[in-house]
């Protein structure tokens, strides 16, 4: 005769054990295990991803410009001014930006992705690139801004991404209830509008220099990354976005079994959907001002992430972060290092590598479900 | 106790619950049974607060449900609603452990005692072989006994259930009903409500009932006096014979008109 309900006759994850019946202290474990290697391997990837470029530079030696910069070791006396000038000035920067956008993209796409319940949803579905496309192309195309120096482009896309978000949020709620199929809905329709105008005003504006600009400020770059204020206010969010979305992970759970749930328990799905698309709204726009639009971090790094710690937020942000800071990093480098010296926009690097991954994903996902 | 006094919901101008009166006390099992469309699931979240009836009131433990807060309602009402959930990722560990949710503060984690309360919770629905399993690959009574163990594991002295034998086959319906009539008859007086199709498992599980046609209470009171077919015959539209075998009551569905579709 066969056991008709032994758990492990059936597939699955492994059943839990005597010592560990619910699986909790095996899945902390692997957590922590995978939050300590990407951390190890973030640490690495910005050491070799500051060294690489025109000029290589070997990881020892990044290590100690940076250590004498931020900590203030001796021992730079053997690197020649150079080196320290192009790690500290032009490298450094960048791979920061990346680690921040990366980080930021991957988080606001777990949110996302709970918000409305969908896995194929991604931080721009929301139409807050399209808006800061808009603004950006204002900016590059009819010097909008201008007053503004150096920051007349990020503050432009800036605030078209700020705008953009208030008009979802606005038609979205119009009907009292912000659920996730008028959230996804207005997002679209404010998208589409949007990218519309920005193709006219490139269109009206018939400067083919600046179509040129525009274009490649869509495809995303990180090269206005210097040590000034945007970075930090770049730093400041993303890491308030990523330190929220890890304390509200049990609300993002209930609220990615579904509304009526979070609701019963003690989540208001309205209410802390509206506040959650207030909070990835801004992270949104501030990376998207900083870098463009880079596509498919925000989609695929949360899959990443749910397969490597399992499904509760609490995990899933903190290791989506550091996989989405990696993940850009090295995509940086292929952008700066594939084409030399010509710079391949990082967007296009992000979606022909995601656009794959994601058909893989898919596979996998009916396998699973089956 | 939930008290629910003149509650209403409208539907695009269409009355679906019509000033209903009920008080579901510790220690029974209170029905909500009636056709379909009569409004028993709109009542229900009438109760737990999904909806807030814009007439009369409801009251849990004598506070109006109004003033309370979502996380506090969520500490004396446990809900089983229908939403499955069955996309989600979770496990089942995760999914009950989401129970203690309304217990803790924003920045508080969970602690060992959460999880043995969870373990605890599944072990009282036979359910602590699957704690490592992922939600979505339970069976539909599987899912229903995690369901329940998360409501208890919310530790609320009201349960609330939407149809929780749907799509279930008969042993299962019989195990879950038995499983919820076990804790009102437990050490804490639990007060439930149950959304019922099945009126032969309102017999059998329910103390109290409430008739509901048409968005209106048709009957109520035990459910030895409701379950009357010259009172079920006119809601329901079909006949019904009513026997009891063992001191049980069963009801016996004939329909009325001949040639109707069965």
């Amino acid at each position: 005769m066969i056991p008709t309900a032994t758990p492990s006759a059936r597939p699955g994850p492994a059943p839990g054990r005597a010592d560990d019946p619910l699986g909790l202290r095996a899945r902390r474990r692997r957590t922590t295990l995978w939050l300590l290697g990407l951390g190890a391997g973030l640490v690495a990837t910005v050491l070799v991803g500051v060294g690489a470029g025109a000029v290589g530079i070997d990881p020892a030696t990044v290590a100690r410009i940076v250590g004498h910069h931020l900590l203030g070791l001796p021992g730079t006396a053997a690197v020649d001014p150079t080196s320290d000038a192009i790690v500290w000035q032009v490298r450094l920067p960048r791979v920061v930006l990346a680690v921040l956008v990366g980080a930021g993209l991957a988080v606001c796409g777990v949110a996302l992705q709970a918000m409305v319940r969908n896995v194929l949803a991604d931080p721009y579905l929301l139409g807050i690139n399209s808006g800061a496309s808009t603004g950006a192309a204002a900016a590059i195309l009819f010097g909008l801004g201008a007053g503004l120096g150096q920051h007349a482009l990020p503050a432009s896309a800036f605030l078209g991404a700020v705008a953009a978000s208030a008009l979802v949020l606005a038609v979205a709620r119009s009907g009292g209830r912000l659920t996730s199929t008028r959230m996804l809905l207005a997002g679209v329709a404010v998208g589409y509008a949007l990218s519309g105008l920005t193709s006219f005003l490139v269109f009206a504006s018939g400067s083919a220099e600046g179509a040129r600009s525009v274009m490649f400020w869509l495809l995303g770059s990180l090269g206005l990354a210097q040590w000034d204020a945007p970075l930090a206010v770049v730093a400041v969010v993303v890491i308030l976005t990523v330190a929220l979305l890890a304390v509200w992970g049990r609300g993002l759970d209930a609220l990615a079994v579904g509304d009526e749930t979070a609701h019963t328990l003690g989540v208001s799905p309205d209410r802390f959907r509206t506040l959650l698309l207030l909070v990835v709204s801004l992270c949104v726009a501030v990376l998207v001002a900083a870098a463009g639009s880079i596509g498919f971090v925000g989609l695929v790094v949360p899959h990443l992430a749910r397969r490597a710690v399992g499904a509760g937020h609490v995990r899933v942000v903190p290791t989506a972060a550091l996989m989405g800071a990696i993940l850009l990093v090295w995509a940086d480098v292929a952008s700066r290092v594939l084409l030399q010296p010509q710079e391949i926009p990082i967007g296009i690097i992000t979606s022909v590598v995601g656009a794959p991954f994601l058909l893989l994903l898919i596979r996998r996902l009916h396998a699973t479900a089956a | 106790m939930i008290t629910a006094t003149g509650v209403s919901w409208a539907y695009a101008g269409r009355r679906v619950v019509d000033r209903v009166d009920l008080l579901a006390r510790p220690g029974r099992v209170l029905g909500l049974i009636g056709p379909n469309g009569s409004g028993k699931t709109t009542l229900l979240r009438l109760l737990h607060g999904a909806l807030r009836s814009p007439t009369g009131q409801v009251e849990v433990d004598g506070d109006p449900a109004a003033s309370l807060g979502p996380r506090e309602a969520a500490r004396r009402l446990a809900v089983v609603v229908q939403e499955s959930g069955g996309e989600t990722a979770l496990t089942v560990a995760e999914m009950v452990l989401l129970g203690r949710g309304p217990h803790l503060s924003t920045f508080q984690r969970l602690g060992a005692d959460d999880h043995a309360l969870a373990l605890d919770c599944l072990r009282r629905v036979g359910a602590d072989h699957l704690g490592a399993r992922a939600f979505a690959g339970l069976s539909g009574g599987e899912r229903q006994r995690v369901l329940i163990a998360r409501a208890l594991a919310q530790q609320a002295t009201h349960l609330l259930l939407d149809e929780p034998t749907n799509h279930l086959d008969v042993r299962y319906q019989h195990e879950v009903l038995g499983l919820v009539r076990g804790l009102v008859e437990g050490p804490d007086p639990t007060a439930v409500v149950v959304v019922l199709h099945d009126l032969n498992l309102a017999a059998r599980y329910c103390d109290d009932l409430v008739l509901l046609g048409d968005g209106a209470v048709v009957a109520a009171g035990p459910a030895g006096t409701v379950l009357d077919p010259a009172v079920l015959e006119p809601v329901y539209g079909i006949g019904i014979r009513r026997v009891e075998v063992d001191g049980q009551v069963h009801l016996l569905f004939q329909p009325t008109h001949q040639g109707a579709p069965a």
